[in-house]
């Protein structure tokens, strides 16, 4: 335990009711009513840093850094889809409205993702035309709102994601407060201006996984299936909901993590629902396995993923790609230091700023305010996100290579063990040293 | 005028074909036999058609329509015309729950009953029904008219935006938010309107008009049972 040195000793702080929670004690008694934050769950969990490669050694053989050649692309929606989606490199850009984000924010993420040839999302509020023009490949998603739906984009579209749920929020809808409703994004999504939306949490017309395949034979119908069709879960009864996902149809399953950011939620939801993206990603794997279905239905991963070592662990567990949401943002300048004393003004600082739903990010991101959003210059924004996604890229090759892997997808479990007792028992890997996976074999 | 039986043609050939007429319509009237309840019929349609199915539709049926004319001679599925934008659907006999769901534009009209979930998070869509609609109709209505000339069922435009509710016969219970308002003049016409372009022979003046109350539009401390 680092020792606190601000704290005079002999002050002893509770680990029960530490300043955080007395302060939320507190704000509850001041309000009334729950926090709404953005950002991911905050609280420690095990995560992708409690695993480690076994790179090559006698019994393996390594690839050579830079020279060999390192397989980074992947195709999505082989299953059905006329047209599937072919990806540059594995990770994708996660879906994040407009009117969540600005619109300078939502084309620098597509210009991001298609200078590295990859996809980006749309959100809960439709398909706007800056992000469309910019996005060589763009997934629309169907959310239960249906916001914005409309049959014109659904054929814009590269790939349509049905959303059943966000790992932050598993079973809970979408909000976007007052603050942010300006008069393009109350347009887009037929509401009055200035009201504070909650997005429904279920589908308004197919309420289980036998009506939903129904739904993906419509989607498939309007859209002459041409383009493949992805069902989002956030995790939870991650291995039957994958199972289900694939009876219902999926060409591509997104499973997001609980780490998974948001624009705004509920804290005590964000922090007390869903199951880390580690415990995750084996339950999904085992379903596609156990169907015959592993690389036929492809596994995109979210949750928490932040360098090319989350990215190659994730692969290894079995993934086909990951979407990344946070991280993307952050890349842009989310959270930027150089904003620092503004974000004091605000009662925030760099770094801790979650506040996404009151639309005064300083750094033009999480607003709709046309100042702050002229902060953000979409070409620079989006320069930095390709920079960032190439690093991811250039990492993930360097450790399947030490791994002897000529190609991402060909990392396995085997190639990983574990730190902590219970990132092996959720990664299903050993205890690193021994060959123990709890909960398998000793 | 062309004929498809559904039960020597596939939906996906039938759909195609009528959606092959948005590039070029070669063939404006259709009539489809035999639907025996399948799913997906006429969904996606993008171009002034008139189609009429002789039949039972299952879910979806004229999903997503554009600007095309369907008529159901049967009962309907689940989510008819759900997130319909332009045209015209009519059912002449009963539709399931969620009709209309979504639906941004044209007119829907239920001859028979309505399900449950009746114009379910409608975005400006007309909805009239001849008969009565089901508990949770217009549940997040945001936007358009739904006339029911029977009854409606419990919790009726619970959690309502701006759509405008008219309702001839009773109302079991209203949901969270929604209340009965004057009916003005212009409520008057515009209903008269509704009613005559749905061909329903009913005296708009035996309505009664539900709204929102707006008392959700922003979180509130007094409002906490409400979420
Ligand atoms: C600002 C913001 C807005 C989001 N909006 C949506 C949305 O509209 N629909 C959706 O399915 N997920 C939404 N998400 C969740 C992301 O798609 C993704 O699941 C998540 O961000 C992945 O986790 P990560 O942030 O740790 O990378 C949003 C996330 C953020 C941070």
């Amino acid at each position: 335990m680092s020792e606190d040195t601000k704290t005079p000793a002999g002050l002893r702080e509770s680990a029960t009711f530490d300043r955080n929670t007395m302060h939320e004690i507190r704000r509850a008694a001041d309000t009334g009513i729950y926090d709404i934050r953005g950002f991911g769950a905050k609280r420690k969990l095990p995560h992708f840093d409690d695993l480690l490669f076994l790179g090559a050694s006698m019994s393996r053989y390594p690839l050579e850094g830079y020279r060999e050649k390192c397989n980074t692309s992947v195709t999505l929606g082989t299953r059905f889809a006329k047209k599937p989606i072919e990806l540059d490199i594995p990770v994708t850009i996660a879906g994040m409205s407009f009117g969540a984000l600005s619109a300078n924010a939502k084309e620098a993420l597509g210009r991001g993702a298609s200078i590295m040839g990859t996809s980006t999302t749309t959100g809960d509020g439709g398909m706007t035309p800056e992000e469309r023009g910019q996005s060589k490949k763009l997934v629309y998603q169907y959310l239960p709102s249906r916001y914005g739906m409309n049959p014109d984009d659904l054929r814009k579209a590269d790939a349509i994601e049905v959303v059943l749920g966000q790992g932050a929020k598993p079973g809970g809808g979408g909000m976007l407060l007052g603050q942010k409703i300006t008069d393009r994004i109350a347009q887009m999504r037929t509401l009055p201006k200035g009201v504070d939306q909650r997005s429904a949490c279920r589908h308004p017309d197919w309420t289980g996984p036998d009506d939903l395949a129904i739904k993906i034979l419509e989607l498939r119908e309007i859209t002459d299936w041409q383009v493949p069709i992805y069902i989002k879960v956030g995790a939870t009864r991650t291995y039957y909901d994958v199972k289900l996902a694939v009876k219902a149809g999926a060409d591509v399953i997104v499973v997001d993590g609980m780490q998974g950011g948001t624009a705004a939620t509920q804290d005590v939801f964000i922090e007390h629902v869903g199951i880390p993206t580690l415990a995750a990603i084996p339950q999904a794997v085992q379903a596609l396995q156990e169907m015959g279905m592993h690389r036929k239905v492809q596994l995109i991963v979210s949750g928490g993923i932040r360098n090319g070592a989350d990215v190659a662990k994730c692969m290894a567990l079995g993934a086909d790609a990951v979407a990344i949401g946070t991280a993307a943002l952050v890349a842009l300048g989310c959270n930027h230091p150089k904003y620092d004393d503004e974000f004091k003004k605000i009662g925030s600082a760099a770094g801790y700023y979650d506040d996404y739903q009151e639309g005064k990010d300083p750094a033009g991101i999480s607003t709709q305010d046309p100042e702050l959003s002229k902060r953000l210059d979409p070409v620079e924004a989006g320069r930095r996100l390709a920079n960032y996604l190439n690093v991811l890229t250039l990492e993930a090759q360097t450790l399947a290579r030490a791994c002897g892997k000529n190609d991402l997808r060909n990392l396995e479990p085997e190639d990983l063990v574990a730190l902590t007792v219970e990132s092996a028992a959720m990664a299903r890997v050993p205890l690193a040293g021994t060959s123990w996976v709890p909960g398998q074999k000793f | 005028m062309k004929t498809v039986n559904l039960s020597e043609v596939s939906i996906r050939e039938l759909n195609q074909a009528l959606h092959d007429q948005k590039a070029q319509c070669t063939e404006e009237t259709w009539t489809v036999l035999e639907p025996k309840g399948q799913h997906n019929i006429a969904c996606g349609l993008d171009q002034t058609l008139s189609v009429d199915i002789h039949g039972h539709a299952g879910y979806y049926c004229a999903g997503m329509n554009q600007k095309a004319n369907v008529t159901i001679h049967g009962n309907a599925g689940q989510g008819v015309a759900e997130n319909m934008m332009s045209g015209v659907v009519r059912v002449k006999g009963d539709a399931s729950q969620s009709a209309g769901a979504t639906a941004h534009g044209g007119l829907l009209v239920v001859e028979g009953n309505a399900g449950a979930r009746c114009g379910i998070s409608m975005k400006g869509v007309d909805i009239v029904v001849k008969g009565d609609v089901g508990h949770m109709s217009c549940f997040m209505g945001q936007a358009g008219n739904l006339v029911v000339c029977g009854d409606a069922g419990d919790a009726l435009g619970d959690s309502l935006y701006e759509v405008k509710i008219y309702v001839k016969g009773s109302v079991k219970s209203l949901g969270a938010d929604c209340i009965e308002k004057e009916m003005r003049s212009e409520h008057l016409a515009e209903l008269t309107d509704l009613l005559k372009r749905a061909g329903i022979d009913e005296d708009p003046t035996q309505f009664k008009r539900y709204g929102s109350a707006r008392g959700l539009y922003n979180f509130k401390v007094d409002n906490a049972s409400a979420y």
